[in-house]
């Protein structure tokens, strides 16, 4: 019962820190704490649904077209939102409070789209729902799969970020966005690519969570909260960092829901925060003040 | 002099529900409950720049307190309650995140009212075995609308006075920069708090005034999100380092979202969304100081000529 629990919250935990990635990205790098992220996880969960139910396409292979569906919104949505106002903004903390302001706009406004195309209720499709035997336990397939593809993702943008020029560039951004334009970077355009990777980041978690979870338009909300939770427990622009928090998240989220009561995951994941804002800001591998 | 005009706007507010129908009453409660939360909302929010997204957390736990309590004991002892839960939230909440930078507090607020919503429901569903309760209270609409004048001109007298008080010069300072705030020795932190935890009671209190209106509560009624995004959006619309501008704002924007949730209930929030985006660009201020800009330019131009 433990041993299943605490393998179905590293796979769950394994989600968490893949959209957790793309949000570390857009903070990190782009400079943007979009509160509308959660939302576009969850345009990426109707998009697999749509596709699968209406067109009878495989959510694998759903990933083609919505992640590249969602970078490319994410990229329209910097250039005509986010970078007039990355522009105009004096300094950071200016920037910060504008880009909070301006996404929660935009949250709203892609959560109202959701609930007219698809209504309130909560919605999930059956792919892959094969009970898998693992050292004794059963897991669904779908679940293996979905732990799988962060497991994909992940590796693929720390390679990325580690052993690519592109990569290092969007690490200097991140570093030092004042001294980056020294050594011939284009901030700006850096900084659109890396909203957009994580808008496309979000989307790939929105398929993901749409194999094994429901989920509904007004649950964006949550899983920005999370994380926004799991981005600040590892520390703004440390993937290994998200890495370890989504899991930790996941587990004790599943622990809480299977042993005291589904109903206080939430509070569980509040708790979790309050522990890193009391006792480590900075994040569990974050340097001290920044 | 203005406080005589003060008075006397109060008392012409105050004879409204004598001559108008329901209709109108509605709308004015509408109006004066909005008007209490955005200015509320900038008290705290206005010269720190601190963002609250809570709004509804305070607005709901007014309300279920009323909800809850109402049988039990007198009407006011029952605000003194509501208020009094409002005011250890606050705390709890600024003491874990107003010492830390200001995303902190975004975020933390951002999932405050989606938690007390589930933990709300889990009390419920689990310990009372209730979800939704009735609100049956001798209180007619004039009351509400009588109670939440009173609270806005409260609420307002706090502004004026806090602005020209010390601690509404310290709390500027630190919205300013913080780092001058702390070398002049103010407490950061208690101030912050301070204000914080003051809001917070005043948005808790006009979410337990309006809670006879219901009859029916249920947590996902009384947490509703569209909420905090209103009292935004109006605080901002008028501009929040104004006395004025929350109040300014909640009037058009009360009334604007009376007409679309009546004539397009599936796309407000839509609409309402792009409105928002658009005010964060275009005012950034508020529409008072843009005002104060556009009649300093003409008046640039005519000594020009």
């Amino acid at each position: 019962m433990l041993f299943s629990a605490i393998l179905t919250g590293l796979v769950l935990g394994g989600t968490y820190a893949l959209i957790a990635m793309g949000l570390t990205l857009q903070y990190g790098v782009a400079r943007i704490m979009n509160l509308a992220y959660g939302d576009l996880i969850i345009a990426g969960s109707f998009g697999a649904m749509l596709l699968f139910t209406a067109a009878g396409i495989n959510p694998l292979l759903a990933l083609f077209i919505v992640v590249p569906s969602g970078f490319a919104l994410s990229w329209l949505i910097y250039a005509l939102m986010l970078q007039p106002l990355a522009r105009r903004s004096p300094n950071r903390d200016r920037l910060e409070g504008d880009s909070i302001l301006a996404t929660f706009g935009l949250l709203f406004v892609i959560q109202g789209v959701a609930l007219v195309l698809f209504g309130a209720n909560y919605q999930s499709y059956s792919f892959l729902a094969v009970p898998i035997d693992v050292f004794g336990t059963t897991i669904a397939a779908n679940r293996l799969l979905a732990f799988a593809l962060a497991v994909l993702f992940g590796t693929g943008l720390w390679l990325l970020l580690t052993r690519t020029r592109f990569g290092t560039v969007i690490r200097a951004v991140a570093a030092n966005p004042g001294s980056a334009p020294l050594v011939g970077i284009n901030v700006d355009h850096v900084a659109r690519l890396a909203f957009a990777l994580g808008g496309g980041l979000a989307a790939a978690g929105g398929v993901v969570v749409s194999m094994y979870l429901t989920f509904s338009a007004t649950m964006g909300v949550v899983f920005t909260m999370k994380a926004l939770i799991v981005v600040i427990m590892g520390g703004v622009g440390n993937l290994l960092g998200a890495l370890a928090a989504g899991l930790i998240l996941g587990v004790v989220e599943t622990l809480v829901s299977s042993f005291i009561d589904p109903g206080l995951t939430l509070a569980a994941t509040y708790l979790i925060f309050l522990a890193v804002l009391v006792v480590r800001p900075q994040g569990l591998f974050g340097k001290p003040a920044r | 002099m203005i406080v005589l005009v003060s008075l006397l706007a109060l008392v012409a507010l105050a004879a409204v529900p004598f001559f108008v129908g329901a209709y109108p009453l509605g709308l004015g409660i509408g109006i004066l409950g909005y008007g209490v939360l955005a200015t509320a909302w900038a008290l705290f929010s206005g010269p720190t720049r601190y963002i609250s997204l809570a709004t509804v957390a305070f607005f709901g736990i007014g309300a279920y307190t009323v909800a809850v309590l109402a049988d039990l004991m007198p009407y006011p002892l029952v605000l003194l309650c509501a208020a009094l839960i409002g005011l250890v939230v606050a705390i709890l909440v600024g003491l874990a995140t107003l010492r830390l930078a200001g995303i902190y507090f975004v975020i933390f607020t951002f999932g405050l009212a989606e938690l007390v919503r589930q933990l709300v429901t889990y009390y419920e569903v689990n310990v009372t075995r209730t979800l939704g309760r009735y609100v049956f209270l001798p209180i007619g609409p004039e009351h509400i609308y009588w109670q939440l004048l009173g609270l806005l001109a409260i609420t307002l007298a706090l502004a004026f006075w806090i602005s020209r008080a010390k601690i509404g010069l310290a709390l500027r300072v630190i919205g300013d920069d913080p780092v001058v705030a702390s070398h002049l020795g103010i407490g950061i932190t208690r101030t912050k708090l301070a204000l914080f935890s003051l809001s917070a009671v005043v948005m808790t209190l006009a979410g337990a005034i309006q809670a006879p209106r219901w009859t029916y509560i249920e947590p996902s009624i009384v947490f509703n999100p569209t909420v905090s995004f209103l009292t935004v959006i109006m605080a901002l619309l008028g501009g929040p380092n104004r006395l004025f501008g929350p109040l300014l704002g909640a009037v058009p924007l009360f009334l604007l979202f009376e007409w679309l949730s009546a004539n397009f209930p599936n796309h407000y929030s839509i609409i309402l969304g792009l409105l928002f985006i658009a005010i964060v660009f275009l005012l950034p201020n508020g529409v008072l100081a843009a005002w104060d800009k556009f009649a300093a330019r003409l008046k640039n131009k005519e000594a020009r000529a």
